[in-house]
Protein backbone atom coordinates (compact mmCIF):
# COMPACT_ATOMS: atom_id res chain seq x y z
CA UNK A 1 0.00 0.00 0.00
CA UNK A 2 1.20 3.50 -0.83
CA UNK A 3 2.58 5.03 2.40
CA UNK A 4 0.35 8.12 2.07
CA UNK A 5 -2.74 5.99 1.61
CA UNK A 6 -1.75 4.01 4.65
CA UNK A 7 -1.22 7.19 6.66
CA UNK A 8 -4.65 8.44 5.63
CA UNK A 9 -6.29 5.16 6.52
CA UNK A 10 -4.62 5.19 9.94
CA UNK A 11 -5.66 8.78 10.55
CA UNK A 12 -9.25 7.96 9.60
CA UNK A 13 -9.20 4.95 11.94
CA UNK A 14 -7.90 7.17 14.71
CA UNK A 15 -10.18 10.19 14.26
CA UNK A 16 -13.24 8.71 12.57
CA UNK A 17 -14.72 9.01 9.11
CA UNK A 18 -17.39 11.65 9.47
CA UNK A 19 -17.14 15.12 8.03
CA UNK A 20 -16.23 16.72 11.36
CA UNK A 21 -13.08 14.59 11.43
CA UNK A 22 -11.84 16.10 8.20
CA UNK A 23 -9.67 18.85 9.67
CA UNK A 24 -7.71 16.61 12.09
CA UNK A 25 -7.06 14.22 9.19
CA UNK A 26 -5.86 17.00 6.89
CA UNK A 27 -3.64 18.28 9.70
CA UNK A 28 -2.27 14.79 10.29
CA UNK A 29 -1.25 14.45 6.66
CA UNK A 30 0.36 17.90 6.61
CA UNK A 31 2.30 17.10 9.75
CA UNK A 32 3.81 14.01 8.13
CA UNK A 33 4.04 15.03 4.51
CA UNK A 34 4.47 18.80 4.98
CA UNK A 35 1.75 19.39 2.40
CA UNK A 36 -1.41 18.02 0.86
CA UNK A 37 -0.83 16.63 -2.59
CA UNK A 38 -3.68 16.19 -5.02
CA UNK A 39 -3.26 12.48 -4.46
CA UNK A 40 -3.66 12.90 -0.66
CA UNK A 41 -6.79 14.97 -1.07
CA UNK A 42 -8.40 12.47 -3.41
CA UNK A 43 -7.47 9.64 -1.06
CA UNK A 44 -8.96 11.46 1.93
CA UNK A 45 -12.13 12.08 -0.06
CA UNK A 46 -12.36 8.39 -0.88
CA UNK A 47 -11.66 7.33 2.69
CA UNK A 48 -14.33 9.69 4.10
CA UNK A 49 -16.73 9.21 1.21
CA UNK A 50 -16.79 12.91 0.40
CA UNK A 51 -16.62 14.67 -2.98
CA UNK A 52 -12.96 15.46 -3.71
CA UNK A 53 -13.96 19.07 -4.41
CA UNK A 54 -15.25 19.42 -0.85
CA UNK A 55 -11.95 18.21 0.55
CA UNK A 56 -10.04 20.54 -1.76
CA UNK A 57 -12.33 23.45 -0.88
CA UNK A 58 -11.83 22.92 2.82
CA UNK A 59 -8.11 22.26 2.67
CA UNK A 60 -7.31 25.34 0.60
CA UNK A 61 -9.21 27.60 3.00
CA UNK A 62 -6.65 27.20 5.77
CA UNK A 63 -3.29 28.87 5.48
CA UNK A 64 -1.48 26.19 7.50
CA UNK A 65 -2.70 23.39 5.25
CA UNK A 66 -0.18 23.80 2.49
CA UNK A 67 -1.03 22.31 -0.86
CA UNK A 68 2.32 22.96 -2.45
CA UNK A 69 5.32 20.83 -1.60
CA UNK A 70 7.12 22.45 1.33
CA UNK A 71 10.54 22.03 2.86
CA UNK A 72 11.20 20.02 5.99
CA UNK A 73 11.30 23.22 8.03
CA UNK A 74 8.65 25.81 7.27
CA UNK A 75 9.67 29.27 8.44
CA UNK A 76 6.67 31.54 8.97
CA UNK A 77 7.61 35.06 9.82
CA UNK A 78 4.93 37.34 11.24
CA UNK A 79 4.24 40.37 9.08
CA UNK A 80 1.41 41.96 11.06
CA UNK A 81 1.65 45.46 12.40
CA UNK A 82 3.79 45.23 15.54
CA UNK A 83 6.30 42.79 14.08
CA UNK A 84 6.46 44.92 10.99
CA UNK A 85 7.11 48.02 13.12
CA UNK A 86 9.81 46.27 15.11
CA UNK A 87 12.07 45.25 12.29
CA UNK A 88 10.49 42.27 10.56
CA UNK A 89 11.86 43.36 7.18
CA UNK A 90 15.50 43.30 8.33
CA UNK A 91 14.98 39.84 9.78
CA UNK A 92 13.35 38.68 6.59
CA UNK A 93 16.24 40.05 4.52
CA UNK A 94 18.71 38.23 6.75
CA UNK A 95 16.88 34.95 6.18
CA UNK A 96 16.58 35.46 2.43
CA UNK A 97 20.24 36.32 2.25
CA UNK A 98 21.33 33.32 4.28
CA UNK A 99 19.12 30.72 2.59
CA UNK A 100 19.26 32.32 -0.88
CA UNK A 101 15.51 32.10 -1.33
CA UNK A 102 12.65 34.60 -1.45
CA UNK A 103 9.37 34.52 0.40
CA UNK A 104 7.24 31.69 -0.96
CA UNK A 105 10.21 29.60 -2.06
CA UNK A 106 11.85 26.42 -0.86
CA UNK A 107 15.60 25.78 -0.81
CA UNK A 108 16.70 23.42 -3.62
CA UNK A 109 17.70 20.78 -1.04
CA UNK A 110 14.11 20.78 0.27
CA UNK A 111 15.12 21.75 3.79
CA UNK A 112 13.61 25.21 4.29
CA UNK A 113 10.53 26.98 3.03
CA UNK A 114 10.08 30.66 3.76
CA UNK A 115 6.64 32.17 4.25
CA UNK A 116 5.09 35.23 5.81
CA UNK A 117 2.10 34.82 8.08
CA UNK A 118 -0.41 36.94 9.96
CA UNK A 119 -0.29 37.79 13.65
CA UNK A 120 1.34 35.02 15.68
CA UNK A 121 0.32 36.56 19.00
CA UNK A 122 3.79 37.59 20.14
CA UNK A 123 3.41 41.33 19.58
CA UNK A 124 5.02 42.07 22.96
CA UNK A 125 8.13 40.17 21.82
CA UNK A 126 8.18 41.30 18.21
CA UNK A 127 9.36 40.36 15.68
CA UNK A 128 8.39 36.71 15.92
CA UNK A 129 8.46 33.65 13.69
CA UNK A 130 7.55 29.99 13.71
CA UNK A 131 9.77 27.21 12.42
CA UNK A 132 7.31 24.34 12.10
CA UNK A 133 5.68 24.51 15.54
CA UNK A 134 8.56 26.22 17.41
CA UNK A 135 8.23 29.91 18.23
CA UNK A 136 11.13 32.34 18.14
CA UNK A 137 10.71 35.89 19.42
CA UNK A 138 12.56 39.19 19.84
CA UNK A 139 14.32 38.49 16.57
CA UNK A 140 17.20 40.45 15.13
CA UNK A 141 19.16 39.66 11.97
CA UNK A 142 22.00 38.28 14.16
CA UNK A 143 19.67 36.15 16.25
CA UNK A 144 17.88 34.69 13.26
CA UNK A 145 21.21 33.77 11.62
CA UNK A 146 22.17 31.89 14.80
CA UNK A 147 18.85 30.06 14.91
CA UNK A 148 19.09 29.03 11.27
CA UNK A 149 22.64 27.81 11.64
CA UNK A 150 21.46 25.45 14.36
CA UNK A 151 18.87 24.06 11.96
CA UNK A 152 21.49 23.79 9.22
CA UNK A 153 23.71 21.82 11.56
CA UNK A 154 20.81 19.50 12.37
CA UNK A 155 20.41 18.90 8.67
CA UNK A 156 24.08 18.03 8.23
CA UNK A 157 24.03 15.65 11.16
CA UNK A 158 21.73 13.63 9.03
CA UNK A 159 18.02 13.71 9.51
CA UNK A 160 17.75 12.61 5.92
CA UNK A 161 15.62 9.74 7.19
CA UNK A 162 12.96 12.09 8.51
CA UNK A 163 12.20 13.60 5.14
CA UNK B 1 -15.27 64.28 29.10
CA UNK B 2 -15.24 61.19 31.21
CA UNK B 3 -14.35 61.76 34.79
CA UNK B 4 -10.73 60.86 35.08
CA UNK B 5 -10.42 57.33 36.33
CA UNK B 6 -7.16 56.14 37.77
CA UNK B 7 -5.58 53.06 36.33
CA UNK B 8 -6.32 50.25 38.75
CA UNK B 9 -4.39 47.04 38.61
CA UNK B 10 -6.09 43.79 39.50
CA UNK B 11 -4.68 40.36 40.08
CA UNK B 12 -7.24 37.62 39.69
CA UNK B 13 -6.60 35.80 36.45
CA UNK B 14 -2.98 34.83 37.00
CA UNK B 15 -3.24 34.43 40.75
CA UNK B 16 -2.15 30.92 41.52
CA UNK B 17 -5.01 28.95 43.05
CA UNK B 18 -4.66 25.30 43.90
CA UNK B 19 -8.25 24.72 44.92
CA UNK B 20 -9.94 24.06 41.60
CA UNK B 21 -11.15 20.66 42.77
CA UNK B 22 -12.87 22.27 45.72
CA UNK B 23 -14.40 25.04 43.58
CA UNK B 24 -15.68 22.55 41.02
CA UNK B 25 -17.21 20.33 43.71
CA UNK B 26 -18.76 23.32 45.40
CA UNK B 27 -20.27 24.56 42.15
CA UNK B 28 -21.92 21.30 41.21
CA UNK B 29 -23.48 21.04 44.65
CA UNK B 30 -25.39 24.23 43.86
CA UNK B 31 -28.30 24.53 41.44
CA UNK B 32 -27.68 25.72 37.86
CA UNK B 33 -30.02 28.61 38.57
CA UNK B 34 -27.87 29.80 41.48
CA UNK B 35 -24.75 29.69 39.35
CA UNK B 36 -26.45 31.60 36.53
CA UNK B 37 -27.65 34.20 39.04
CA UNK B 38 -24.08 34.64 40.26
CA UNK B 39 -22.88 35.34 36.74
CA UNK B 40 -25.78 37.67 35.99
CA UNK B 41 -25.28 39.71 39.15
CA UNK B 42 -21.52 39.92 38.53
CA UNK B 43 -22.34 41.55 35.15
CA UNK B 44 -19.51 39.63 33.51
CA UNK B 45 -19.46 40.33 29.79
CA UNK B 46 -17.63 38.34 27.14
CA UNK B 47 -13.90 39.08 27.11
CA UNK B 48 -13.29 38.20 23.49
CA UNK B 49 -14.35 41.66 22.43
CA UNK B 50 -18.06 41.48 21.68
CA UNK B 51 -19.11 41.83 25.31
CA UNK B 52 -22.23 39.68 25.40
CA UNK B 53 -23.40 39.09 29.02
CA UNK B 54 -22.05 35.67 30.01
CA UNK B 55 -24.78 34.82 32.51
CA UNK B 56 -27.44 35.47 29.92
CA UNK B 57 -25.61 33.31 27.38
CA UNK B 58 -25.52 30.37 29.79
CA UNK B 59 -29.14 30.96 30.80
CA UNK B 60 -30.42 31.03 27.22
CA UNK B 61 -28.59 27.82 26.38
CA UNK B 62 -29.72 26.13 29.60
CA UNK B 63 -33.33 26.91 28.73
CA UNK B 64 -33.19 25.26 25.31
CA UNK B 65 -34.33 21.64 25.44
CA UNK B 66 -31.89 19.14 23.99
CA UNK B 67 -30.13 15.97 24.97
CA UNK B 68 -26.87 16.99 23.30
CA UNK B 69 -25.29 20.35 23.96
CA UNK B 70 -21.72 21.62 23.78
CA UNK B 71 -19.39 23.95 25.62
CA UNK B 72 -16.69 25.49 23.48
CA UNK B 73 -13.76 27.53 24.65
CA UNK B 74 -12.71 29.93 21.92
CA UNK B 75 -8.91 29.94 21.93
CA UNK B 76 -8.55 31.07 18.33
CA UNK B 77 -6.81 34.20 19.47
CA UNK B 78 -5.95 35.85 16.16
CA UNK B 79 -6.71 39.53 16.52
CA UNK B 80 -3.53 41.50 15.85
CA UNK B 81 -2.12 42.70 19.15
CA UNK B 82 -3.70 40.15 21.44
CA UNK B 83 -1.81 37.38 23.20
CA UNK B 84 -3.45 37.05 26.62
CA UNK B 85 -5.37 33.80 26.00
CA UNK B 86 -2.19 31.84 25.33
CA UNK B 87 -0.81 33.06 28.64
CA UNK B 88 -3.99 32.03 30.49
CA UNK B 89 -3.94 28.57 28.94
CA UNK B 90 -0.31 28.02 29.81
CA UNK B 91 -0.34 29.60 33.29
CA UNK B 92 -3.77 28.81 34.74
CA UNK B 93 -5.42 26.17 32.54
CA UNK B 94 -7.41 24.73 35.46
CA UNK B 95 -9.44 27.90 35.81
CA UNK B 96 -10.55 27.62 32.20
CA UNK B 97 -11.27 23.89 32.44
CA UNK B 98 -13.26 24.43 35.64
CA UNK B 99 -15.26 27.21 33.96
CA UNK B 100 -16.04 24.86 31.07
CA UNK B 101 -17.13 22.00 33.31
CA UNK B 102 -19.34 24.25 35.44
CA UNK B 103 -20.87 25.59 32.24
CA UNK B 104 -21.49 22.01 31.11
CA UNK B 105 -23.22 21.29 34.40
CA UNK B 106 -25.34 24.45 34.13
CA UNK B 107 -26.53 23.98 30.56
CA UNK B 108 -26.58 20.18 30.50
CA UNK B 109 -23.60 19.50 28.22
CA UNK B 110 -21.30 16.52 28.52
CA UNK B 111 -18.73 17.51 25.94
CA UNK B 112 -16.41 20.46 25.84
CA UNK B 113 -13.94 21.55 23.18
CA UNK B 114 -11.09 23.99 23.18
CA UNK B 115 -10.63 25.42 19.69
CA UNK B 116 -6.95 26.25 19.76
CA UNK B 117 -5.38 28.25 16.96
CA UNK B 118 -2.81 26.40 14.86
CA UNK B 119 -0.14 28.93 15.77
CA UNK B 120 -0.37 27.72 19.40
CA UNK B 121 0.24 24.07 18.54
CA UNK B 122 3.11 24.04 21.03
CA UNK B 123 0.66 24.52 23.92
CA UNK B 124 -0.92 21.15 23.25
CA UNK B 125 1.19 18.72 25.32
CA UNK B 126 0.91 20.70 28.57
CA UNK B 127 -2.73 21.48 28.01
CA UNK B 128 -3.53 17.83 27.33
CA UNK B 129 -1.81 16.89 30.56
CA UNK B 130 -3.99 19.35 32.46
CA UNK B 131 -7.11 18.04 30.72
CA UNK B 132 -6.21 14.45 31.65
CA UNK B 133 -5.87 15.32 35.30
CA UNK B 134 -9.01 17.40 35.17
CA UNK B 135 -11.13 14.68 33.58
CA UNK B 136 -9.82 12.19 36.12
CA UNK B 137 -11.19 14.37 38.90
CA UNK B 138 -14.52 14.86 37.07
CA UNK B 139 -14.90 11.09 36.99
CA UNK B 140 -14.08 10.85 40.67
CA UNK B 141 -16.90 13.22 41.57
CA UNK B 142 -19.30 11.64 39.05
CA UNK B 143 -19.38 14.64 36.77
CA UNK B 144 -19.91 13.42 33.24
CA UNK B 145 -17.82 15.91 31.27
CA UNK B 146 -14.99 15.49 28.77
CA UNK B 147 -12.79 18.10 27.13
CA UNK B 148 -10.96 17.81 23.83
CA UNK B 149 -8.68 20.13 21.96
CA UNK B 150 -9.60 20.94 18.39
CA UNK B 151 -6.75 22.49 16.44
CA UNK B 152 -7.28 25.34 14.03
CA UNK B 153 -5.12 25.74 10.95
CA UNK B 154 -4.26 29.39 10.55
CA UNK B 155 -7.51 31.16 9.72
CA UNK B 156 -8.28 34.39 11.59
CA UNK B 157 -11.95 34.26 10.67
CA UNK B 158 -12.43 31.05 12.67
CA UNK B 159 -12.42 33.18 15.82
CA UNK B 160 -15.87 34.29 14.70
CA UNK B 161 -18.08 31.86 16.57
CA UNK B 162 -20.15 30.48 13.72
CA UNK B 163 -17.10 30.19 11.45
CA UNK B 164 -15.48 28.26 14.29
CA UNK B 165 -18.40 25.79 14.30
CA UNK B 166 -18.10 25.36 10.55
CA UNK B 167 -14.39 24.69 10.94
CA UNK B 168 -15.00 22.10 13.66
CA UNK B 169 -17.53 20.45 11.37
CA UNK B 170 -14.81 19.97 8.78
CA UNK B 171 -15.75 22.80 6.47
CA UNK B 172 -14.36 26.11 5.26
CA UNK B 173 -14.46 28.62 8.09
CA UNK B 174 -17.24 30.74 6.63
CA UNK B 175 -19.49 32.56 9.10
CA UNK B 176 -23.17 31.64 9.16
CA UNK B 177 -26.14 33.94 9.13
CA UNK B 178 -27.47 34.83 12.57
CA UNK B 179 -30.04 33.98 13.82
CA UNK B 180 -30.07 31.17 14.73
CA UNK B 181 -27.69 31.99 17.56
CA UNK B 182 -25.37 29.38 19.09
CA UNK B 183 -27.62 29.07 22.16
CA UNK B 184 -30.14 27.42 19.85
CA UNK B 185 -28.04 26.04 17.05
CA UNK B 186 -24.27 25.99 17.36
CA UNK B 187 -21.77 23.19 16.81
CA UNK B 188 -23.45 20.37 14.83
CA UNK B 189 -26.68 22.35 15.02
CA UNK B 190 -26.90 21.73 18.77
CA UNK B 191 -27.31 24.31 21.56
CA UNK B 192 -23.82 25.56 22.32
CA UNK B 193 -22.17 27.95 24.72
CA UNK B 194 -19.04 29.43 23.23
CA UNK B 195 -16.93 31.59 25.50
CA UNK B 196 -13.55 33.23 25.20
CA UNK B 197 -10.69 31.76 27.25
CA UNK B 198 -10.54 34.81 29.50
CA UNK B 199 -14.30 34.86 30.10
CA UNK B 200 -14.13 31.29 31.41
CA UNK B 201 -11.19 32.18 33.64
CA UNK B 202 -13.21 35.06 35.12
CA UNK B 203 -16.10 32.70 35.97
CA UNK B 204 -13.63 30.94 38.27
CA UNK B 205 -13.02 34.19 40.15
CA UNK B 206 -16.76 34.77 40.43
CA UNK B 207 -17.54 31.26 41.65
CA UNK B 208 -14.71 31.38 44.13
CA UNK B 209 -14.94 34.91 45.54
CA UNK B 210 -18.58 35.68 44.80
CA UNK B 211 -20.26 37.94 42.28
CA UNK B 212 -19.89 41.05 44.38
CA UNK B 213 -16.10 40.85 44.48
CA UNK B 214 -16.07 40.99 40.69
CA UNK B 215 -18.87 43.54 40.39
CA UNK B 216 -17.06 45.92 42.71
CA UNK B 217 -14.30 46.30 40.15
CA UNK B 218 -14.70 48.56 37.15
CA UNK B 219 -17.45 51.05 36.46
CA UNK B 220 -21.13 50.99 35.57
CA UNK B 221 -21.82 48.82 32.48
CA UNK B 222 -18.20 47.68 32.51
CA UNK B 223 -17.72 45.59 35.59
CA UNK B 224 -14.72 43.60 36.61
CA UNK B 225 -11.15 43.48 35.46
CA UNK B 226 -9.77 42.56 32.08
CA UNK B 227 -6.47 41.47 30.64
CA UNK B 228 -4.82 43.90 28.28
CA UNK B 229 -2.22 42.89 25.74
CA UNK B 230 0.01 45.94 25.41
CA UNK B 231 2.38 46.27 22.46
CA UNK B 232 3.84 48.69 19.95
CA UNK B 233 5.69 51.82 20.98
CA UNK B 234 5.74 51.26 24.71
CA UNK B 235 8.62 50.78 27.13
CA UNK B 236 6.75 47.96 28.85
CA UNK B 237 4.98 45.63 26.44
CA UNK B 238 3.20 42.69 28.03
CA UNK B 239 -0.02 41.51 29.64
CA UNK B 240 -1.68 43.54 32.37
CA UNK B 241 -4.88 43.00 34.30
CA UNK B 242 -6.67 46.30 34.81
CA UNK B 243 -10.10 47.35 35.98
CA UNK B 244 -12.42 48.39 33.19
CA UNK B 245 -13.49 51.98 32.77
CA UNK B 246 -10.07 53.64 32.69
CA UNK B 247 -9.60 56.64 30.48
CA UNK B 248 -7.29 56.25 27.56
CA UNK B 249 -5.19 59.21 28.71
CA UNK B 250 -4.46 57.43 32.00
CA UNK B 251 -3.56 54.34 30.03
CA UNK B 252 -1.21 56.28 27.77
CA UNK B 253 0.37 58.00 30.72
CA UNK B 254 1.22 54.61 32.16
CA UNK B 255 2.19 52.74 29.02
CA UNK B 256 3.11 55.37 26.46
CA UNK B 257 6.66 56.38 25.59
CA UNK B 258 5.90 60.08 25.98
CA UNK B 259 5.30 60.54 22.28
CA UNK B 260 2.14 58.52 21.67
CA UNK B 261 0.34 59.67 18.56
CA UNK B 262 -2.48 57.13 18.47
CA UNK B 263 -3.67 53.97 20.18
CA UNK B 264 -5.32 51.06 18.42
CA UNK B 265 -7.90 49.69 20.85
CA UNK B 266 -9.19 46.18 20.14
CA UNK B 267 -6.83 45.15 17.37
CA UNK B 268 -7.06 45.79 13.64
CA UNK B 269 -10.82 45.31 13.77
CA UNK B 270 -11.10 47.70 16.71
CA UNK B 271 -10.84 51.44 16.97
CA UNK B 272 -7.97 53.80 16.34
CA UNK B 273 -7.93 56.73 18.73
CA UNK B 274 -5.80 59.79 17.86
CA UNK B 275 -4.08 61.75 20.61
CA UNK B 276 -6.67 64.53 20.69
CA UNK B 277 -9.32 62.02 21.75
CA UNK B 278 -7.40 60.24 24.54
CA UNK B 279 -9.11 62.33 27.23
CA UNK B 280 -12.65 61.65 26.16
CA UNK B 281 -12.20 57.94 25.52
CA UNK B 282 -12.76 55.26 28.13
CA UNK B 283 -12.09 51.56 27.84
CA UNK B 284 -15.12 49.45 28.58
CA UNK B 285 -18.43 48.51 27.08
CA UNK B 286 -21.00 50.87 25.61
CA UNK B 287 -23.25 52.28 28.24
CA UNK B 288 -24.46 55.62 29.31
CA UNK B 289 -21.01 56.82 30.20
CA UNK B 290 -20.39 60.31 29.03
CA UNK B 291 -17.91 60.39 26.23
CA UNK B 292 -16.91 57.43 24.15
CA UNK B 293 -16.50 53.99 25.63
CA UNK B 294 -14.66 51.47 23.52
CA UNK B 295 -15.04 47.73 23.92
CA UNK B 296 -11.96 45.60 23.41
CA UNK B 297 -10.75 42.06 23.45
CA UNK B 298 -7.76 43.56 25.20
CA UNK B 299 -5.46 44.48 22.36
CA UNK B 300 -3.80 47.85 22.93
CA UNK B 301 -1.23 48.90 20.35
CA UNK B 302 0.55 52.19 20.78
CA UNK B 303 2.00 54.22 17.92
CA UNK B 304 4.40 57.10 18.41
CA UNK B 305 5.00 59.99 16.10
CA UNK B 306 7.73 58.17 14.17
CA UNK B 307 5.11 55.84 12.69
CA UNK B 308 3.48 56.44 9.35
CA UNK B 309 -0.25 55.92 9.69
CA UNK B 310 -0.35 55.08 6.00
CA UNK B 311 1.86 52.07 6.72
CA UNK B 312 -0.35 51.10 9.64
CA UNK B 313 -3.51 51.19 7.52
CA UNK B 314 -1.77 49.44 4.64
CA UNK B 315 -0.76 46.66 7.03
CA UNK B 316 -4.30 46.29 8.43
CA UNK B 317 -5.87 46.19 4.98
CA UNK B 318 -3.38 43.61 3.77
CA UNK B 319 -4.34 41.57 6.82
CA UNK B 320 -8.07 41.85 6.14
CA UNK B 321 -7.68 41.17 2.45
CA UNK B 322 -5.94 37.90 3.25
CA UNK B 323 -8.16 36.88 6.14
CA UNK B 324 -11.52 37.73 4.56
CA UNK B 325 -13.22 34.37 4.03
CA UNK B 326 -14.35 35.49 0.59
CA UNK B 327 -17.90 34.39 1.09
CA UNK B 328 -19.64 37.77 0.79
CA UNK B 329 -18.84 40.33 -1.88
CA UNK B 330 -18.75 43.50 0.24
CA UNK B 331 -15.92 42.14 2.35
CA UNK B 332 -14.02 40.18 -0.29
CA UNK B 333 -14.01 42.90 -2.93
CA UNK B 334 -14.20 45.76 -0.44
CA UNK B 335 -10.95 44.86 1.30
CA UNK B 336 -9.15 44.49 -2.05
CA UNK B 337 -10.43 47.82 -3.33
CA UNK B 338 -9.60 49.71 -0.13
CA UNK B 339 -6.05 48.44 -0.26
CA UNK B 340 -5.67 49.25 -3.95
CA UNK B 341 -7.31 52.60 -3.37
CA UNK B 342 -5.03 53.93 -0.65
CA UNK B 343 -1.96 52.81 -2.59
CA UNK B 344 -3.24 54.63 -5.68
CA UNK B 345 -3.78 57.82 -3.69
CA UNK B 346 -0.35 57.54 -2.16
CA UNK B 347 1.27 57.15 -5.57
CA UNK B 348 -0.71 60.13 -6.82
CA UNK B 349 -2.64 58.09 -9.39
CA UNK B 350 -5.87 59.13 -7.71
CA UNK B 351 -6.53 62.49 -6.15
CA UNK B 352 -7.25 63.03 -2.47
CA UNK B 353 -11.01 63.11 -3.04
CA UNK B 354 -10.82 59.42 -3.85
CA UNK B 355 -10.34 58.83 -0.12
CA UNK B 356 -13.92 60.05 0.44
CA UNK B 357 -15.14 57.52 -2.07
CA UNK B 358 -13.27 54.81 -0.14
CA UNK B 359 -14.86 56.04 3.09
CA UNK B 360 -18.26 55.54 1.51
CA UNK B 361 -17.21 52.04 0.51
CA UNK B 362 -16.40 51.22 4.15
CA UNK B 363 -19.87 52.48 5.09
CA UNK B 364 -21.36 50.07 2.58
CA UNK B 365 -19.25 47.26 4.01
CA UNK B 366 -20.42 48.12 7.49
CA UNK B 367 -24.03 47.79 6.39
CA UNK B 368 -23.82 44.82 4.09
CA UNK B 369 -20.96 42.51 5.11
CA UNK B 370 -22.14 39.27 6.60
CA UNK B 371 -19.98 39.19 9.71
CA UNK B 372 -17.91 41.31 12.03
CA UNK B 373 -14.78 41.14 9.88
CA UNK B 374 -16.15 43.04 6.91
CA UNK B 375 -18.24 45.31 9.09
CA UNK B 376 -15.36 46.38 11.28
CA UNK B 377 -12.88 47.38 8.57
CA UNK B 378 -14.62 50.76 8.57
CA UNK B 379 -13.59 51.44 12.18
CA UNK B 380 -9.86 51.89 11.77
CA UNK B 381 -10.10 52.94 8.13
CA UNK B 382 -12.27 55.97 8.84
CA UNK B 383 -10.34 56.94 11.97
CA UNK B 384 -7.00 56.87 10.13
CA UNK B 385 -8.21 58.53 6.94
CA UNK B 386 -10.08 61.24 8.79
CA UNK B 387 -7.45 62.03 11.40
CA UNK B 388 -4.29 61.47 9.39
CA UNK B 389 -5.46 62.47 5.95
CA UNK B 390 -2.25 64.24 5.03
CA UNK B 391 -0.25 61.09 5.77
CA UNK B 392 -2.45 59.20 3.33
CA UNK B 393 -1.74 61.63 0.51
CA UNK B 394 1.87 62.78 0.86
Amino acid sequence: MNPVSELIKNLADQHGRSRNNLLPILQGVVEQEKYLSEYSMVEIARELDLPAAEVYGTATFYSFLEHKKMGRYIIRICKTITCSMKGKNQVLLAIEDMLKINVGETTPDGIFSLLQTNCLGFCHKAPAMLINNEVYTDLTPEKVREILSIYLKKKKEGGSHDN
Amino acid sequence: MTTSYQLKRADFIFKYENDWEEILSKCISRTPQELINDLISSELKGRGGAGFPTGLKWKLTAEVAGATKYVICNADEGEPGTFKDREILSMVPYKVLTGMAVCGYVIGAKEGYIYLRGEYFFLQPELNKAICEFEYYCKAINLDFTIRIFMGSGAYICGEETALFESMEGKRGEPRNKPPFPSNSGYMGKPTVINNVETLAHTYTIFKYGAKRFYDLGVQYSRGSKLFSVSGDTPKPGIYELELGMSLSDFVEEFGDGDTKAVQVGGASGFLVPRKRFNETAIGFQGKLTGISLPTGGSMMLFNSSRSMFNVLDNYLEFFREESCGQCTPCRVGCQQLLKGIKAVKRGEKNAKYLDKLLRLTETMKLTAKCGLGQSVANSFSAIVENFREEMIY
